[in-house]
């Protein structure tokens, strides 16, 4: 079974909503859409109050290097353009709309047939990824297209599909992988069409061998395309613990994949990759798993984005003794500080932590156990970056590679002195990303 | 019994003269032990004498060579700065600014704004310093536990700027304190504390020096330098909102609401309204307080006036109580 190397975690699985299948969510009365739902640039509005928009059409038109296009994901009018509070409870500009009917745009095939075929070429099927507004859904949400446009000394060697899904709680990709099998190969074909890769890799996770079985099967079809079981470790589904595990290959740092010959895509971004190539459909839903150990029945929903964050928590009953509500998986994911807003593109799962569950331990002393340090998959001392963030030595935070850091918050997890050492490493990491940016 | 004294002779002259031999031979080695030490001393004295002096001569010649001059005012200048280092006047410590001052030779931009004596820095360096308002750190945020009750609870490290990054605000005001206490641990005159109650920063005017260290490092700029102003007493808006009004109150009860009564009454065209938060000039602001009666909120904020009474003669500025009292009435 292959693995990365160093450090990783084995937190509590928890895929409490493993058996069950995905729901499509109601569509909601006013779905309000926000035109930063991407890393970079936020998208500049092609639309005015009072216009009659369809499902699929363009609302939000990128226009910088690193942007995705925003679509209307329901039929309505739009009723304004104004700050709305996303879920940290800061402002951005948002498009709402409200809702009548459900009429999609001419362009877009809504039936739910199987369309094998791939008829566009390498460079129309990455115009149609950026016209699409297709964005990494694993949780970083980079704009896709930028991905595919290899710079011309490099070669593509392997195209990596993180199947992983390390992240406990979390079973919507699971769910996928067991549903929509037969709609992932054909995205991931279209993706080796783009990217001129000879071979594509599917890494899963040990826990999920029904799910390693039925793509297995359905691989067999496409003989470009291999399954690969991984070890059940935290963050297997790190971009760069990816790429290690599977091609034993190192990520330089500071570098993108690109650098050792890989592309790595979730499998959700493949499942809206094969809907945006073969049926021109653009992401206007997303999948989400909604869970937590005190809620009676966890489901795995399908939602229209620009939907109200209260209404799917009210669909499946907020537990009295919840304690927080985490946007995400419980180890990478933030907290909300706001249920009154809408779901955005690559919001993967909302979590209700019980309150035993979401209190913080008692603060001690660091201990010099070296727990951290051994957690830690990319071989950083957090200790260390804890104590040189903290005394705002960020000269220092730099030696030691703070930079490096993918904010897994293996760290943290382990700290037997329950140190928030993730948090602060976060901050000295903004800080000192801020002063090497400042230097130049 | 001859034979018997013989022999005890013979044993008492043979101990006589072993044990002078050896006591000479004691004395003898003494004294040659002696002669060695001294010799060694000398040796030791004279050799490390030796590198000393070439040694001296060495370095005559290099700090004739690489002689630094140094300005003898820098220290005269630096004498006069407290030497916290707070680094309020911008440079890195105390002596920083003391070596600009005299570098430059001029006194323009370069103030220590923690309690430096400036006139006699001034006197220093021969030249005339500028007479400067007295400043002091206002915590312009209203949201106390009860104007802006909490909605979710923080619970993470302990860093404003860190709570900033992360979320909006306890009290989901996405522009106020966030009551970590930043501010408290960049104050170098202990002049800044968290109030246990209201979980604000509270000033002590005595202490703080106006170096600006707080307001730097403030995520949200919720704190600002203003004048100290005639007597301590200052008037200031304490709320830096810029949501509409209806939005920012549905947080806080004692937000800027942005309405505008407070510039319309303003008699010295000291307030401005932008982005619905009213802000005082304080370059301007006479501490007349028409605006603070009118402010239906609550938003704006005295210091140190003392408390009202009906009688025009008891208030600080007799000309415009009469017609603030009409507004209350």
């Amino acid at each position: 079974m292959k693995t990365f190397k160093l450090g990783g975690i084995h937190p509590e699985e928890n895929k409490l909503a493993k058996t069950c299948t995905v729901e499509y969510f109601p569509i909601p009365k006013q779905a309000v859409v926000f035109l930063t739902q991407h890393l970079g640039a936020p998208a500049t509005p092609v639309v005015q109050k009072g216009d009659k928009v369809k499902v699929g059409q363009l609302i939000g038109k990128a226009e910088a290097f690193i942007c995705a296009n925003v679509h209307s994901p329901v039929s309505g009018t739009v009723s304004k353009i104004e700050p709305a509070t996303d879920f940290l409870g800061y402002k951005k500009d948002a498009v709402f709309i409200d809702v009548e009917g459900d009429e999609w745009d001419e362009s877009i095939d809504t039936t739910p047939d199987l369309v094998s075929e791939i008829k566009l070429t390498k460079a129309e099927i990455i115009d149609r990824m950026k016209a699409c507004g297709i964005v990494g859904l694993g949780g970083a949400c980079f704009p896709t297209h930028v991905k595919y446009l290899v710079p011309p000394d490099k070669k593509v060697d392997y195209l990596i599909i993180n199947a992983a899904e390390c992240e406990p709680y979390i079973t919507v990709d699971y769910r996928m992988m067991l549903e929509r099998a037969e709609e992932v190969m054909v995205g991931i074909e279209a993706m080796l069409v783009a990217s001129n890769a000879p071979v594509a890799l599917i890494g899963v996770e040990a826990n999920k061998p029904d799910a390693i079985e039925h793509l297995t099967e359905v691989a067999k079809k496409h003989p470009k395309i291999q399954v690969v079981k991984l070890k059940t470790k935290y963050p297997q589904g790190a971009e760069k613990q990816l790429i290690n595990a599977l091609t034993k290959r190192n990520v330089p740092n500071g570098k993108l994949p690109i650098e050792v010959g890989c592309i790595v895509n979730n499998i959700a971004t493949t499942y809206a990759i094969y809907e945006a190539v073969q049926k021109n459909k653009p992401i206007v839903e997303n999948f989400m798993t909604v869970s937590g150990k005190s809620v009676p029945a966890p489901k795995n929903f399908r939602v229209r984005i620009g939907t109200s964050i209260a209404d799917i928590l009210n669909a499946v009953g907020i537990p009295e003794d919840t304690g927080k509500i985490i946007s995400g998986g419980p180890m990478m994911g933030k907290a909300m500080s706001n249920v009154n807003a809408y779901t955005v593109k690559g919001m993967s799962s909302l979590l209700l932590m019980n309150d035993k569950e979401s209190k913080r331990g008692e603060v001690y002393e660091c201990l010099r156990c070296g727990k951290c340090v051994h957690a830690c998959p990319m071989g950083l001392e957090p200790y260390m970056l804890y104590a040189c963030s903290d005394a705002q030595l960020y000269e220092d935070c730099e030696k030691r590679g703070i930079m490096n850091c993918i904010e897994c918050g293996s760290c943290s997890f382990g700290c037997p002195s329950n140190r928030p050492l993730l948090d602060i490493i976060r901050l000295g990491k903004n800080r000192t990303g801020a002063m090497i940016r400042a230097r130049k | 019994m001859k034979r018997k004294k013989i022999i005890i002779f013979l044993q008492r002259g043979f101990f006589f003269v072993t044990t002078t031999q050896k006591i000479v031979s004691l004395q003898f080695q003494k004294l040659l032990n002696d002669i060695i030490m001294v010799k060694t001393i000398l040796l030791a004295a004279l050799v490390i004498g030796a590198i000393g002096l070439i040694a001296a001569v060495i370095l005559y010649f290099v700090s004739k060579a690489f002689k630094v001059i140094e300005d003898p005012r820098i220290d005269e200048v630096a004498a006069h700065l407290p030497g916290a280092n707070c680094g309020g006047c911008g440079f890195a410590g105390c002596r920083a600014l003391a070596e600009a001052i005299v570098k430059s030779n001029s006194l323009e931009g370069r103030k220590c704004p923690a309690g430096g004596d400036m006139a006699a820095i001034a006197k220093v360096m021969g030249l005339e310093a500028a007479e400067s308002e007295p400043m002091i750190a206002v915590v312009r945020c209203n949201g106390t536990a009860e104007n802006a009750p909490a909605k979710v609870n923080y619970d993470s490290a302990i860093s404003c700027q860190f709570a900033s990054s992360i979320f909006a605000g306890e009290s989901a005001c996405p522009f106020g304190c966030l009551g970590c206490g930043d501010c408290v641990k960049a104050c170098k005159f202990d002049a800044i504390h968290l109030d246990p109650v209201t979980q604000l920063p509270v000033v002590e005017e005595e202490k703080c020096v106006g170096c600006g260290a707080c307001a730097k490092t403030c995520p949200r700029k919720v704190i600002e330098l203003r004048y100290k102003g005639k007597f301590n007493r200052r008037v200031f808006v304490s709320c830096i909102n810029k949501e509409k009004g209806a939005v920012a109150r549905k947080n806080c009860s004692a937000a800027c609401i942005g309405c505008g009564k407070c510039a319309k009454i303003c008699p010295f065209e000291a307030i401005t309204v932008e982005n619905s938060v009213a802000y005082i000039d304080f370059t301007k602001c006479k501490s007349c307080r028409k605006c603070v009666a009118e402010c239906p909120t609550g938003a704006i904020h005295t210091a140190n006036f003392p408390p009202k009474k009906e009688t025009p003669s008891d208030a600080p500025t007799s000309q415009e109580t009469p017609s603030s009292n009409e507004n209350n009435q």
